[in-house]
């Protein structure tokens, strides 16, 4: 087994008074795409700083490429690291080819480097132009271009699809797939959740700096034990009257079964045999509904917990 | 270095684009050309007048406009892109930030030094052309080199500003106040406590309190080489004991190495 390309072990950060990450282990491999879901100030960028070595954990430990990333031995491994903020402004005033050629030299690599990842970003178009006439959309391509610079290992990117359309949104995750195929690991930090699925290889749900699950959508998907819901048509009322589907009805959506994973395929089995049947949809639990799941669960132990100190 | 180097470099463009260079420079030269040759124009001629009047002048003028321009020109430079997210997106490449603060300051310090190089530099060259006295030279090239070190002194602390607040506009204010206490305040204050104050402060003790002040050195540096009869107020005083050019120089300096030192100290211990 290799090492992982990134590990933390029971690390946290606390700004005085304010827990901003409590303790947190994982591992991300390398060739590994992770998903980090949380609200805002679920400690999200916390864990990504601690990853860069931009800030130290206040416990536990952090490795990237088998060092600490605050230290000064991991200094040559930043070059191999791609980061994409949340929130930049790129300098306004200079064109966008100029910011790329500033970024690309610090990381060593040159002014021919920059033009081709603002090729491969598709604002060749508008790289001897001002950043500041550059609209929302075209910032990000030019931020994504500069977290690709050098072929990272490892890429941290919060919040990549906000402000791209949606072949740009392809476009983007067409280059994810493309570094992990060639070993990079990538960790994609969203609350934008459809569309991302099938880009990543597992998830991690965060919420007030604490660890609310991780693991493959599927094991995700497995600890939720949520529902899959069954559409058919043409069936007529047949199915209100069946004593076994007529319980997995729900007020919500009359004709719409919710029915447990387990079931799943005799409830198939059972709709089918009907001669009625028109259509049949079935709809596994998407990550947005594990998400809510698994947010949903965290909220009422907080409300519990809180009314014990009550009492 | 390379890392240095880049950012100086794209500081420094930064200042040719934003054509600080060029104002800086233009405000420079007009006003001390204009000084070289209308200074006299108070006792009723127009020309060139004396090397001492025309330098007492330029130094009481560059006194209050270089600490002021250097200030505009960096206060923002950290909280600026601190504010954009810029920052903290360098602090992950392979740039430590003594580095950064380094390649601003020598950006930044080229556009200062070389505005007032060629700012004042082309007065020189004009009264050399009036006076024919190499004498010029010597003299420009004390105030030349003492107005650069004015310039990175007070870049250096606006770094310090910058480094030490969360807003921009914050820094604005700070750098205004700075700028008034250094450039006015301070020495009315130690005119205050010399009339003031009985049983006053020795020379001595006044000059040691002027150390405290980079642009009381500068003037210092300048007014001391030249009749009593251009120059009053408090300096008048320190000037008769006076220290050497050298220790004057040394001091000035000190006032640009400490508060760069400081300002890496402070961005070491900064939390993002």
């Amino acid at each position: 087994m290799t090492t992982p390309l990134v590990s933390l072990t029971d690390a946290g950060k606390s700004y005085q008074q304010l827990d901003a990450l409590k303790s947190v282990t994982m591992n991300l491999n390398q060739g590994e795409v992770m998903g980090l879901f949380g609200h805002n100030g679920a400690g999200k960028t916390t864990m990504m700083k601690l990853i860069l070595g931009v800030i130290s954990p206040s416990r536990g430990k952090v490795e990237v490429m088998g060092m600490a990333p605050d230290s000064k031995e991991a200094w040559h491994c930043r070059s191999k690291v791609g980061y994409l903020p949340e929130n930049v402004s790129f300098y306004e005033q200079l064109t966008g080819l100029e910011v790329l050629t500033y970024f690309a030299k610090l990381k060593g690599f040159s002014k021919k480097q920059a033009v081709d990842l603002l090729e491969q970003v598709g604002i060749t178009h508008a790289m001897k132009r001002q950043v500041k006439t550059y609209s929302k959309g075209m910032r990000q391509r030019l931020g994504l271009a500069q977290a690709f610079i050098g072929e990272p290992k490892l890429l941290l990117l919060d919040e990549p699809t906000v402000g791209l359309d949606p072949i740009a949104t392809r476009d983007f995750y067409k280059t994810v797939d493309q570094l992990k195929s060639n070993g990079s690991s990538v960790i994609l930090c969203s609350h934008v959740l459809p569309g991302v699925e099938q880009h990543i290889d597992r998830a991690m749900i965060l919420s007030t700096g604490q660890l609310l699950a991780m693991g493959t959508l599927k094991e995700l998907r497995q600890q939720a034990a949520l529902p899959v819901a069954i559409k058919p048509s043409g069936l007529n009322g047949s199915v209100a009257s069946d004593s076994r589907l007529n319980s997995f009805l729900t007020k919500n959506c009359p004709d719409t079964l919710m029915v447990p994973e387990h079931e799943k395929l005799s409830v198939l089995k059972q709709l089918l045999s009907h001669d009625g049947l028109e259509d049949l949809q079935v709809e596994t639990a998407n990550l947005e509904q594990v998400y809510q799941h698994f947010l949903g669960l965290h909220e009422k132990k907080a409300v519990t917990s809180a009314h014990g100190e009550q009492n | 270095m390379r890392q240095i180097l880049t950012v100086a470099n794209k500081e420094f463009h930064d200042g040719l684009r934003n054509r600080w260079l060029v104002s800086i420079t233009l405000i420079f030269a007009l006003l001390s050309i204009g000084l070289t040759y209308f200074g006299a124009a108070a006792s009723g001629a127009v020309g060139v007048t004396s090397l001492s009047t025309t330098v007492a002048s330029l130094a009481s003028l560059a006194v209050f406009l270089i600490p002021l321009i250097a200030l505009l020109l960096s206060y923002d430079s950290f909280v600026g892109e601190q504010e954009s997210g810029t920052l903290l997106l360098l602090l992950t490449y392979p740039l430590s930030k003594s580095q950064l603060l380094l390649g601003k300051f020598i950006g930044q310090g080229s556009i200062i030094a070389l505005a007032t190089l060629i700012g004042f530099g082309s007065s020189a060259v004009l009264l050399y052309f009036q006076l024919e006295d190499t004498q010029i030279f010597t003299s420009f090239s004390v105030f030349i080199l003492s107005a650069v070190l004015l310039g990175l002194s007070f870049t250096a602390i606006s770094y310090l500003i910058s480094l030490s607040v969360s807003e921009k506009s914050k820094a604005a204010g700070f750098a205004l106040i700075t700028w008034f206490l250094f450039a006015l305040a301070f020495d009315l204050a130690l005119l205050a406590l010399l009339v003031g104050v009985e049983q006053g402060i020795s020379q001595n003790g006044l000059t040691q309190l002027m150390m405290l002040n980079p642009a009381d050195i500068f003037r210092l540096v300048n007014l001391s080489g030249l009749d009593s009869s251009d120059v009053n107020g408090a300096l008048a005083v320190a000037i008769n004991a006076s220290l050497s050019q050298a220790q004057l120089f040394t001091a000035l300096f000190a006032w640009v190495a400490l508060p760069l030192t400081l300002a890496i100290f402070i961005f070491k211990r900064k939390k993002l």
